[in-house]
């Protein structure tokens, strides 16, 4: 990556004596597609909006170019916008919303008009100049709200859950053309979102936040393998979260038996918490399994059966391609690298298990994610 | 049911209008007794537009209801804004503020208001104090609270966004607020405004209290009339008074409804494509 | 954000206009005219105004009852027309409003006197003269004339606000038509009905000029009362007295009746 474009420091937030933001620091480079990550009200718009300049932090810093710019107000900066729900001028066409901010600027109507019509074409939305922006698709309307930020050629670009409102084949797509519009422009996508997916399938840097503090940050692969905590482990994919103890290095005793993995450096006897991934998980008749339990569920969900088994009074989800019936007796197998070890954290205890598992956890999920965030 | 309850609603209709009609034809009435009528003619409206002492006064009522709604706009508009960005305790002590000329009867505010100005007039040794300043010092607080309760919903109406959207593309504060944020509570601004005026012109009571001889608006007069006969070209006003306004109203409606039939024709279309 | 100091020149304003004067109605109301040292006599006389305050905020709840009354069902009609004859049909109820009630309520005495329209048909039938004008009838008449459209508006601004899915669904849960409407409309149209009680009764219960012309010396209200200490008696002191108890009376009316909803800022006066 290149240099280094923004970085915050010891960011706190405050709101009436509630505190939504805990000392963050976190560094940006440039041309980075980064992504904010967690659940609503974890601050991530929060975060976005300081360093959009609609929140002046309560105390730390926001530094753009190695220049402090806590009190710079937010048409000072050379950052811009797309908001979550397009905030589209609704007096302008589709041509003059784009051309708002190079009007602010007092440029001439003629650079307006190249970079207008350049921008068209870049969201793909030529011959659309005169329409009104309501009589617009929800598409269309994410469109315009992309073009309307990217003309003025910021340097970043902040995202807040910009493809929340559509619905999920528009948002694939949406997905994709965003990514071209970054790599093509060369700019700096800061992107908020609660959808793991959104931000593994889009993201050079993830920034997963939960109660106003970073939880982790890293590449997409580096956060869905080597997960820091329990939070994490769960908010990104599924998780089976166990207690464990760590033996020695890549020793590790969880339900009574020892098991090889790959993870160093832990006290020795230090208690873990163990994150197993339901997809590594591999089926086998029960005498020949590491560990054996019962079928409790099966649900169909298209590539493969969420299967839960139940260890012992602790219940596991496993995915696989394997039907094993209900009431099944199976046995599981687990390598080294299936086993990931975590250090305990203030989440210890509260994720990775699946006695309430319902198939539509995902529903759920998503339904709860979409509120707005404070 | 739908059938009687229709009967019943052009009954009451009929009952909101018989004084307008009884107004009306009084003003085409030879004689000068409203209750007979003793031939029709075009006199009284002649006699109207003779009577420049009439034609002032209704000029006097024009004056303070452009001048109160136009203050009370502006102020009434950027108060507005103001309230909207206000939590808690603040915003509901000023709301109440608000709510105390719209919840006190006129009268209590007509003699608020001449007391007020009867005291000050005591304390500054002026005499004679009423007139056009208390005129329109009053007109102005009463059109006020209109302009906020219709102002204030469109702001809450309108996406937040929107105004960071405009200071995200270079906007300052105030280009902002003129060039996105007035846009949207337009509508607001307009009907709080000519709930304003209208109340303006029409207000006797606060005015009667709180206005001396010096200047007079067409209902204070009216009201002095009313206690001696009532020359019939004060119904030839009215009745030209009411036509405009019928036909503003009529006009304005026409134009709403072939506005919102091309915008659900616009949808319709936009939804078959 | 300083923003929220841009309401500070209104702020200013109603407190120099609207705070203050009410204050300087309790001045006057606890000073003695003659000698402006302070008193409770005006206060203590307005004992002798009772039975016409009493008399004042009886015909006002009539005419608040009737306007209930009559408005309702018009407002429902008016609620389930087609739009562009709604908007024809609510601009026909405040045109009136445009011209001067003095004027309007001046067609109702040429109308009522006993040798006024009504009677003179009347007579031409053979039939004697009825008393229409000089009674309690004649301003509750009034009152209700000037006052109804204040009363239908609200009632059709929220029974046009209720979702016609909720009829559906309350038909849906086996309602009848009355049911319907006692369950479901009713219920949903309460603001609407406490809205327009309060702005019926203010200014009828305060109102001067009605019955003067309508009513007879028998039937004067407390706003003839007021205005007489102004404008005749000259003795704006108990003017004052008897001003701070009507407002008294009606902040406790309109306290009353706001409890019955909960949204203090919703209000009625928007077009």
């Amino acid at each position: 990556m290149s240099q280094e474009l923004i970085r915050l420091t010891n960011l706190v937030m405050e709101f009436d004596g509630e505190r939504i933001l805990d000392s963050i620091n976190l560094y940006i480079n440039d041309k980075e597609f980064l992504t904010l990550l967690g659940p609503s009200g974890c601050g991530k718009t929060t975060t976005l909006r300081v360093i959009g300049g609609f929140l002046t932090p309560t105390s730390g810093d926001v530094l753009f170019d190695g220049k402090r710019i806590n009190e710079v107000p937010a048409y000072k900066r050379k950052i811009n916008t797309v908001f979550q729900r397009y905030a589209l001028f609704p007096h302008l066409d589709v041509y003059d919303n784009i051309a708002f901010g190079l009007r602010i600027a007092k440029l001439s109507e003629k650079e307006i008009d190249e970079r207008v019509t350049e921008m068209l074409e870049i969201v793909s939305l030529k011959g659309f100049e005169n329409r009104k922006v309501t009589s617009l698709s929800g598409g269309q309307q994410q469109r315009v709200a992309i073009a309307r930020a990217l003309v003025n050629r910021p340097k970043v670009l902040l995202l807040d859950e910009p493809l929340g409102a559509l619905d999920l084949r528009l948002r694939k797509d949406m997905q994709n053309e965003l990514k071209r519009i970054q790599q093509a422009m060369g700019i700096t996508f800061i992107y908020v979102t609660h959808d793991q997916e959104e931000a593994l399938t889009m993201s050079d840097t993830i920034v997963v936040m939960d109660k106003g503090k970073i939880q982790q940050i890293g590449r997409p692969e580096d956060i869905y393998n080597e997960p820091k905590n329990a939070f994490v482990a769960d908010f990104i994919g599924e998780s089976n979260i166990l207690d464990g103890v760590m033996l020695e290095d890549c020793k590790v005793k969880f339900f009574g038996r020892t098991f090889a993995c790959v993870d160093k450096g832990f006290e020795k006897n230090e208690p873990v918490d163990v994150v197993i991934r339901p997809e590594d998980i591999d089926i086998v008749e029960a005498d020949a399994g590491h560990l054996c339990g019962t079928v409790t569920s099966v649900t169909f969900k298209g590539v493969h059966y969420d299967t839960i088994v139940d260890f012992k009074g602790f219940k596991w989800l496993i995915q696989t391609t394997d039907y094993c019936p209900e009431g099944s007796y199976i046995g599981i197998r687990l390598n080294p690298e299936d086993i990931h070890i975590m250090k305990k954290s203030e989440y210890s205890g509260m994720f990775g298990d699946y006695s309430s598992y319902s198939a539509e956890y995902d529903e759920i999920a998503d339904a709860e994610g979409s509120e707005d965030e404070a | 049911m739908r059938k009687v309850n229709r009967v019943f609603t052009i009954l009451v209709f009929i009952f909101l209008y018989i004084p307008m009609i009884v107004l009306a034809v009084a003003s085409f009435n030879k004689g000068t007794d409203i209750a007979v009528f003793q031939g029709f003619t075009f006199s009284q409206y002649k006699e109207l537009f003779r009577d420049n002492d009439l034609l002032r006064l209704l000029g006097n009522s024009l004056i303070i209801a452009v001048i109160s709604m136009a203050v009370a706009t502006v102020l009434g508009t950027i108060a507005a804004v103001g309230i909207h960005s206000m939590r808690g305790k603040m915003r509901s002590a000023v709301m109440s503020l608000t709510n105390i000329p719209m919840t006190n009867p006129d009268i209590v505010t007509g003699v608020s208001l001449a007391l007020l100005f009867a005291f000050a007039g005591i304390l500054l040794r002026i005499n004679n104090v009423l007139g056009f300043w208390t005129l329109l010092i009053a007109h102005i607080t009463f059109g006020l609270p209109y302009v906020i309760l219709n102002v204030m919903p469109k702001l809450a109406q309108m996406d937040p966004d929107l105004a960071e959207a405009a200071l995200d593309l270079g906007c300052t504060p105030v280009q902002a607020f003129f060039k996105v944020v007035l846009h949207e509570i337009m509508p607001g601004i307009i009907s709080g405004a000519l709930m304003a005026f209208t109340m303006s012109l029409d207000d006797f009571v606060i005015s009667y209290f709180v206005t001396g001889s010096g200047f007079v608006t067409l209902p204070v007069e009216i009201y002095s009339y009313t206690k001696k006969p009532i020359q019939p070209k004060v119904y030839a006003m009215f009745t030209l008074i009411f036509v405009t306004i019928l036909l503003l109203m009529v006009t304005m409606n026409l134009l709403q409804a072939r506005d919102s039939s091309k915008n659900r024709k616009l949808r319709h279309r936009e939804a078959n494509r | 954000m300083k923003r929220k100091w841009l309401s500070g020149p209104y702020v200013l304003w109603m407190v120099l206009f609207t705070l203050i004067p009410l204050g300087v109605v309790f001045y006057y109301a606890l000073t003695d005219s003659m000698t402006g040292e302070f008193t409770l006599s005006n206060l203590a006389s307005i004992a002798d105004y009772w039975p016409i305050f009493l008399r004042s905020i009886w015909l006002s709840i009539i005419a608040t009852l009737i306007c209930l009354v009559i408005g309702y069902p018009v407002a429902y009609f008016i609620a389930h027309c087609k739009p562009t004859t709604q908007r024809l049909l609510q601009m026909l109820i405040m045109l009136p409003m445009c011209i001067s009630f003095l004027l309007r309520t001046l067609a109702w005495v040429a109308l009522l006197e006993d040798t006024g329209i009504i009677n003179s048909f009347i007579a031409k039938l053979g039939l004697s003269p009825l008393p229409l004008i000089r009674n309690n009838g004649a301003v509750i008449l009034g009152m209700v004339y000037n006052y109804l459209p204040y009363m239908i508006l609200p009632l059709f601004t929220v029974l046009m606000k209720i979702d016609p899915r909720v009829v559906e669904a309350a038909e849906d849960l086996g309602c009848n038509s009355r049911q319907v409407f006692s369950k479901v409309i009713l219920p949903l149209s309460v603001p609407g009905i406490v809205s327009g009680i309060t702005m019926v009764f203010v200014p009828a219960v305060s109102t001067f000029y009605i019955s003067q012309k309508l009513g007879s010396p028998g039937t004067i209200l407390i706003g003839d009362v007021i205005e007489s200490q102004f404008k005749a008696a000259y003795n704006p002191n108990l003017g004052a007295a008897l001003s701070l108890v009507l407002m008294v009376l009606i902040f406790a009316c309109v306290g009353v009746m706001n409890r019955f909803t909960n949204d203090d800022e919703e209000s009625m006066v928007t077009l």
